[in-house]
């Protein structure tokens, strides 16, 4: 399986999500720079953390405009797997890939800690290597995690279980405890934790590798079938 | 017209402003006057210190860059090299702390890939006042929360962990806050670049952010005391853009990849006058440059403003002729802006051009490298301390959870959690452990860091708290299993044209450069900062050092206990302490509210057999915890072992005779608690190191209990302690 990284100027987690799938993973990797209009053959996508443009502004919201996301947009559209951590997800946010916000912390400051996440749903490209209610530890790092929607997004969300992940300990205010969230067609994932950051012992936790295999059993599965598009 | 008043307004003195006319042969012009002041300032030229840093030893086996670069190189094997260096930025920081703080992050930043290496780690020595003191609390809580939020800012955008480091609160920083950052990178060896000019003929380029008007006489306000007026010095800060300096990253080690850059240098304090002059003076050419290409921020800017404009996020760069357009595609990708401004000359002179016209005609070297020299007189001894007050017994039991609570002590997690500690991926050891730990991937092997300074010890004694400062910083590393390698160090200090103040940094000195050559640990660079005074205040001498040492990439041994039922040993032995020695410590310091006396005893020889037997326990996997003693001693340590997930404590019983409160708090060096399963070995190694090592107990599932003999001390829930230490600092900042 080939997962596509895609590299905004200010990605600062582009390289940990690389090494991820392709040292611990033991899949093959790219990276894809920010204003191709391609994303050529890969199988997955993943918007990695950091700070696309700075994010001075909002965060992820120049992000949107970039050729690229284009691109993500078509890819999602075919029924691609996309996966946005951190400033990933608060940019699929701004791109109108997934509903919601993600504002300042409850506690207006940036933090850095393990959370506990609970598995919400294992029906999903990216959780049906977990067991539903499965208990995940991995980090958070960002400062604008708090996630936020209206109240009948919310019950939209709950009620279509795209729910994916939710904090056992809420670290940031976040509605409903949520972590992470799925498109309605659920090929596309958004999560403030960084699954990266857990791939292997020496990071003090693996937990966050079933994310990734849960994508490969997916790509597996579907390959004689499924042809994402963006192979053009 | 360059008159008297003109002269001191530069802080130049009349003999300095002579002999720059005896270099020009001639009057200077307005230019040439602040160009001579910031590189003449204590700041650019250690015209203090340089003498006295001669001293330090700086060479060994794996030094391949010593000081006068921008960092120091050490090689770690395997075709890699690390690159390394401590700053200081600590009057930007009192007058703006946000901003002074982020800057000194993006300044050391730079530092480090300019030589080619991708940074991968910071740490902060910071230094605040009292943030409990009912006056000056208030303002002492803003500054740290400015400071702090500053690095985040920064590192976090940036994409580098910060992932160690110290904070120190004491009065006398609470108009001199200290801000010492370390950065660490990491390149192939053969992909060192150095800051040297060469090649006539060859292209002078300017990258990044274009110029402005902040930090005019930054390196100049560094260079003096602060006053009542030193408010006004606000627009003297300069303003940080993270994002900007990760373009900045990316763009130049990419360039650097194409072959066609022959030197480069970041620009920070004293901006393009400095990397102009001494980029020449490295490479013996000249540099001529025409100041209407520089990209410029605001309109009007005159050469002076332009010179000595501190502007983050720039760098200079010298390419070869005819491969300029490889470089400029490069920079072109990343969105940033990439200028030819000059050549390099054959004859060894900074020629300056505004609209064409000669604004500036210097001779390099004599600019950047022969600054004034002066042996400041530092015969004078500091103020003795007040003598050895009658210690007031004080009980183990209610004392150790206020120990826990001292804002030294506590835990610092409200700091280090606002920090992305764990990017990059790399972090085996972060934040809270010993010493941190950073793993470089493409070697298999990892890199041990830790800083350290106690400016209390330093205030009593500036050679052995410097030796100090050493002893602990290399014990840190051995209690993760590295063997120390290389050091830098950032030199605080209060006004050098004080005899007893420069007594105290003379001493320090030499303290530092006897202990380094003992741990065959060489100073491969670092920074001096002098004039931290505020109002003839001065602080206490705090030297900082930062060591950092090598190990294979394995699982960490940490703090905490891990399981009831293992024998605890005191490696090093409970150690001795008379009343005098006690002056320095927490203990003193909290609960006797006084300094006085002697900075605890060190014994070199001991210390370093004492890290001997640690590594050598470690390499045989026998320790299942470790941890030194410093602050606070045993009874803290002990408090800090039962602090993990478990909560796993312990029961202690010490065979002394020593007074019960000096027995639990005294700070004597050379000692590491340890949990075992196989004490009768452990004893073994340290018996063959000649180390004492009394096992001193068992751990337990519940509580802490600590025994003279039959008598308890003192016996303790581990919740409750746990509450005090870690919920200090944030009922501070709250």
């Amino acid at each position: 399986m080939k997962f596509g990284v895609i590299v905004f100027p200010g990605s600062n987690c582009d390289h940990d999500a690389f090494y991820a799938v392709s040292a611990n993973l033991g899949q093959s990797a790219e990276f894809i720079w920010h204003d191709s209009r391609s994303l050529g053959d890969v199988d997955a996508v993943i918007l990695p953390g950091g700070f696309a443009y700075g994010d001075y502004l909002r965060c992820g919201a120049i992000a949107k405009f970039s050729p690229v996301m284009q691109a993500v947009r078509d890819f999602a559209a075919a029924g691609g797997l996309v996966l946005g951590v951190c400033n990933g997800f608060q940019i699929l946010v701004e791109a109108g890939l997934l509903p919601g916000a993600l504002i300042r912390n409850r506690s207006l400051k940036f933090i850095c800690r393990d959370v506990h996440l609970r598995t919400e749903t294992s029906r999903s490209a990216f959780t049906s290597a977990a067991q539903r209610g499965e208990i995940l530890r991995m980090p958070i790092a960002h400062g604008e995690g708090c996630y936020f929607a209206d109240e009948r997004t919310l019950d939209e969300l709950q009620a279509e279980d795209r729910i994916a992940f939710r904090y056992l300990d809420n670290p940031n205010g976040s509605a409903r405890d949520i972590a992470g969230i799925l498109n309605r067609q659920r090929n596309v994932m958004g999560m403030m934790p960084h699954p990266e950051r857990a791939t292997e012992p020496l990071m003090g936790s693996s937990d966050g590798l079933i994310i990734f295999e849960s994508m490969l059993r997916m790509v597996q599965a579907a390959r004689p079938a499924f042809a994402p598009a963006g192979r053009r | 017209m360059i008159t008297a008043d003109l002269i001191s307004q530069h802080q130049l003195t009349s003999a300095e402003y002579d002999k720059i006319v005896e270099i020009l042969g001639r009057e200077p012009s307005y230019t040439e006057l602040g160009i001579f002041s910031v590189m003449w300032s204590e700041h650019c030229s250690y015209k203090s210190s340089r003498l006295h840093l001669k001293k330090l030893p700086t060479r060994g086996k794996l030094v391949v860059q010593g000081p006068g670069e921008n960092a120091g190189i050490i090689d770690i094997g395997g075709g890699y090299v690390i690159a390394f260096k401590i700053e200081s930025h600590n009057h930007p920081s009192f007058i703006e702390p946000f901003q002074g703080a982020a800057t000194g992050v993006g300044g050391i930043l730079r530092d480090i890939f300019t030589m080619g290496a991708r940074p991968i780690a910071v740490l902060d020595s910071l230094r605040f006042g009292r943030p409990d003191d009912p006056i000056t609390g208030p303002r002492n809580r803003r500054i740290l929360t400015g400071v702090v939020s500053g690095i985040a800012h920064y590192g976090n955008c940036f994409g580098v962990p910060t992932v160690g480091g110290e904070c120190i609160f004491e009065p006398c920083y609470d108009g001199n806050p200290l801000v010492n950052v370390f950065a660490l990178g990491v390149c192939r060896k053969e992909d060192v670049f150095y800051a040297k000019a060469a090649g006539v003929g060859n292209p002078v380029i300017y990258v990044g952010a274009r110029t402005g008007r902040d930090g005019i006489h930054g390196a100049s306000m560094a260079s003096a005391e602060f006053t009542e007026e030193s408010k006004q010095k606000r627009p003297n800060v300069q303003v940080g853009d993270p994002f900007m300096e990760k373009l900045l990253l990316e763009a130049c080690l990419e360039a650097m990849q194409t072959g066609a850059i022959v030197g480069i240098q970041d620009m920070g304090a004293a901006g393009l006058t400095c990397s102009t002059c001494e980029m020449g003076s490295r490479g013996g050419v000249g540099i001529e440059i025409e100041l209407d290409l520089v990209p410029q921020r605001a309109a009007g800017m005159t050469p002076y403003e332009i010179m000595l404009s501190e502007s983050q996020e720039r760098m200079l760069l010298v390419a070869e002729k005819g491969r300029e357009a490889e470089v400029f595609r490069v920079f072109r990708k990343w969105g940033l802006e990439a200028v030819e401004i000059g050549t390099v000359t054959d004859d060894g002179r900074l020629r300056v051009r505004h609209h064409g016209e000669l604004v500036a005609d210097i001779p390099n070297r004599e600019l950047a490298d022969e600054a004034p020299l002066y042996d400041r007189p530092h015969d004078m001894q500091a103020p003795e301390i007040r003598p050895t007050p009658v210690l007031p017994k004080a009980d183990v039991q209610s004392t150790l959870p206020v120990l826990l609570a001292a804002p030294d002590i506590c835990s610092k997690r409200w700091i280090w959690q606002q920090y992305d500690h764990q990017v990059r991926t790399n972090t085996i050891a972060g934040p809270g452990a010993e010493a941190a730990v950073i793993r470089i991937k493409e070697t298999g092997t990892s890199v041990a860091m830790s800083l350290d300074g106690n400016g209390r010890y330093t205030r009593l004694s500036p050679r052995d708290g410097a030796m100090l400062a050493v002893a602990e910083a290399c014990r840190n590393l051995a209690t993760v299993g590295a063997r120390p390698v290389a050091a830098t160090n950032c030199l605080n200090f209060g006004n050098p044209e004080r005899p007893e103040i420069m007594a105290q940094l003379v001493a320090a000195i030499e303290g530092m450069a006897d202990a380094c050559r003992f741990f065959d640990t060489p100073i491969t660079g670092g920074n001096v900062s002098l004039y931290n005074e505020t109002l003839g205040e001065g602080i206490y001498p705090t030297p900082v050092l930062g060591v950092v040492g090598l190990l294979k990439t394995a699982p960490p041994v940490t703090i905490p206990f891990k399981h009831a039922g293992r024998s605890v040993v005191l490696l090093g032995g409970i150690g001795g302490c008379d009343d005098v020695h006690m002056g320095g410590t927490e203990y003193a310091k909290e609960i006797v509210k006084k300094l006085w006396g002697r900075p605890p005893l060190l014994d070199l020889e001991y210390e370093q057999r004492v890290q001997y037997a640690i590594r050598r326990i470690l390499a045989e996997g026998l320790a299942e915890s470790a941890h030194d003693l410093s602050d606070g001693g045993l009874a803290v340590a002990l408090a800090e072992c039962s602090f993990g997930p478990a909560e796993i404590g312990a029961q202690i019983e010490l065979d002394s005779n020593l007074r019960p409160d000096v027995l639990a708090f005294h700070e004597a060096p050379s000692r590491i608690l340890i949990s075992t399963t196989n004490p009768k070995r452990v004893v073994a190694v340290a018996e063959k190191y000649e180390v004492e090592a009394p096992v001193v107990g068992v751990t337990i599932e519940k509580g802490i209990e600590i025994r003279q003999r039959t008598i308890t001390l003192g016996s303790w829930e581990i919740a409750a302690l746990r509450s005090a230490y870690e919920g200090a600092l944030e009922s501070y900042v709250r």
